[in-house]
């Protein structure tokens, strides 16, 4: 609640730390008093500071973030207009990062040191270092510009045309996908070998259990703890860090969305965005925390 | 908190661990360190132990042991000539970043441009070594900047605890809550583009990372004998903290520096791509590779050799902050790794 409390101030101050006036800014040089004074008025900033604050705040604890400064829609609509875009685009990212990461990071900790572990490093290693708007561009020159397989970009809703959809959302997902992909496969490989190499594991080898057995119930469910973290934090890192991705294939996403108010000055849009983007991130904290207790009964009381 | 159980485990945990052929030579220093990283008593120079056993400064065999590392003790020295390279940039180009010569336009590599040239007839090579230290540069800011800001907050509020820890670690918690990117965008948007500015905004972000991370250390540290020793023959707060805090805090934030330097170079392209961080015509990898997308299908050297030198450069911070972290601070793995991604 503290963390709520110090986002949402700093996302209202943000439209009062731009140097000059905002609604100056947004209109640009050449407007008539009247729709200076109409913006300025609709947008609350005649007001003063404090009453401007609980005012926004308490609009915006019932789902009014406030009027586009540019088209006039409101931050609320403009959202939830992108968001379905954001949300497929962020869980089938996931999708790809947990089908490389588990397989990837279990066989490579299962036989450490192995050709398969080596190659799975270096793999991931690649991964995390590779800029993914270059992937991005690199994927679309051979699978769209010299392969012709798929579009270079573009988002067609499911219900409309299912195999456009797919088409248009596999490149951007690839992409997401095997940068978050790396950065659990590292996670996963290294507390499935801290389980292997556990006391417990150790006992229920020494009981004489199959070793299948033993993997699976008492290795790998140990090891899933720092998974669903990990998995926690790239959602959340995905749901919002893909701008640049949802850019280079013009993915109508909410990053797209806060990179155009930016670009425009449109405050409010970048306000809602940022706020939104914040709370999410501390609602996965919170699914994070009670999943916890559901796999872990140690932390149950 | 599973990962505070001490399991040291026959098994290597790290992933770009030495092979440790030279075994008999190394093995020794190595379980030195890698038992003394939680309960720092190795790393301090006022250890009990009696002997005098300090034969080699603490900083040359740290650089010993990671010269046994291949790929950090490679990547140190890439990167090092990476800084000299961005140093004498004027010096090494062949031409100037914005010599336009439009009969030169879109040229594919050859012996006179090695990595061809641009829309305007620009060398890329010459933009290539030019945007490496536009690149370093607001990297080393970024990362100096929240490396000061956020360590000096973790060692007071590990230090002091009560009421400081909290007032500080939540204000740390409130800017992590925000996602990175849109962080540095929003940051931008306050101040407006431009180099300095995306320094900033990138080392805002990183911050809380350096603050938690320094937290952590310093709470493994405050209690040890020699600050309870140093503290009841009456050193000074300022005194524990440089002297025996801090020095022994130091591995975990050494190795967080390495691998932040890595994101804020990827942070800083990617501003730059999205426009909002270094502005044209000034010579920018994110930038000319944000140029060249609009030619890839003609002309595709003008956006692969920047993403090649913001890969190579990412890649070389952050197997020399692995390697660093086997040397520094084997049993610590990466607390928040892809703090930004």
């Amino acid at each position: 609640m503290v963390v709520l409390a110090g986002v949402s101030v700093i996302v209202f101050a943000l439209v009062h730390l731009v140097p000059g006036d905002p609604v100056r800014l947004a209109l640009g040089t050449r407007f008539s008093q009247e729709t200076y004074d109409a913006l300025r008025e609709r947008s609350g900033l005649d007001q003063p500071l404090l009453a401007q604050f609980s005012g926004w705040l308490g609009r915006a604890l019932s789902g009014d973030l406030g009027v586009s400064f540019r088209s006039g829609d409101t931050v609320t609509s403009l959202i939830a207009e992108r968001l379905p875009a954001t949300l497929t685009l962020a869980f089938a990212s996931i999708l790809v990062a947990l089908l490389i990461a588990v397989p990837l990071g279990i066989l490579s900790a299962l036989r450490p040191r192995s050709v398969v572990d080596r190659i799975a490093t270096v793999l991931s290693q690649i991964g995390i270092s590779v800029p993914e708007f270059w992937m991005a561009i690199v994927l679309i020159l051979v699978f769209s510009g010299t392969l012709g397989w798929l579009p270079s970009g573009g988002y067609v809703p499911l219900s409309e045309d299912p195999l456009g959809w797919l088409e248009r959302l596999v490149m951007p997902a690839v992409v997401t996908g095997v940068v978050s992909g790396s950065v659990i496969t590292r996670f996963v490989r290294s507390s499935v070998l801290e389980a292997l190499g556990s006391d417990h594991v150790r006992t229920a080898q020494a009981k004489g259990l199959p070793g299948r057995q033993v993997f699976t119930w008492h290795a790998l469910r140990n090891a899933l703890l720092p998974l669903v973290t990990v998995t926690g934090v790239q959602l959340a890192y995905l749901l919002s860090g893909v701008v640049v991705v949802e850019i280079v294939f013009s993915w109508p996403g909410l990053g797209q969305l806060a990179l155009q108010a930016v670009q425009a000055r449109d405050y409010p849009v970048l306000q809602g965005a940022i706020l939104l983007f914040a709370v999410v991130f501390l609602l996965i904290n919170l699914v994070v925390d009670l999943l916890y207790t559901a796999i872990d009964p140690r932390i149950r009381r | 908190m599973s990962a505070a159980a001490p399991t040291p485990g026959p098994a290597p945990r790290s992933p770009a661990e030495p092979d440790a052929p030279a075994r008999s030579s190394a093995a020794p220093d190595a379980t030195a360190w890698s038992s003394a990283a939680p309960d720092a008593t190795a790393w301090s120079s006022a250890a009990p132990a009696p002997a005098p056993r300090r034969a080699r400064p603490r900083w040359q065999e740290t650089l010993g042991l990671l010269a046994r590392n291949p790929s950090a003790a490679v990547s140190a020295v890439l990167l090092l000539l990476l800084v000299l390279v961005a140093v004498f940039d004027e010096t090494l180009a062949p031409s100037g970043p914005n010599e336009i010569s439009v009969a030169d336009r879109l040229q594919s590599p050859s012996l006179e441009h090695p990595f061809g040239t641009d829309d305007l007839g620009r060398d890329i090579f010459s933009r290539v070594i030019l945007g490496a230290g536009v690149s370093l540069r607001v990297g080393f800011l970024a990362v100096a900047f929240a490396l000061v800001v956020g360590s000096l907050a973790g060692l007071l509020a590990g230090f002091y605890g009560r009421w400081v820890d909290d007032v500080l670690m939540r204000a740390m918690d409130v800017l992590f809550a925000f996602p990175a990117v849109l962080l540095a965008i929003a940051v931008l948007a306050v101040r407006g583009p431009g180099a300095g500015n995306t320094a900033l905004a990138i080392g805002i972000v990183y911050i809380p990372v350096f603050a938690r991370v320094t937290r952590a250390s310093v709470l493994g540290v405050r209690e040890e004998v020699y600050v309870r020793a140093s503290r009841s023959v009456g050193a000074s707060d300022l005194r524990l903290l440089t002297r025996h805090v801090l020095p022994n805090a130091a591995p975990p934030i050494i190795v967080q520096t390495s691998i932040s330097l890595a994101f804020a170079v990827l942070a800083e392209a990617a501003l730059s791509f999205l426009g909002l961080g270094t502005q044209p015509p000034n010579p920018a990898w994110g930038l000319m590779l944000a140029e060249g997308r609009g030619y890839i299908d003609l002309a595709w050297w003008l956006a692969f050799f920047p993403g090649m030198a913001i890969f190579l450069t990412v890649l070389c911070f952050n197997l020399l902050g692995d390697g660093l972290r086997d040397v520094l601070d084997p049993r610590q793995r990466t607390l928040m790794s892809g703090g930004g991604r």
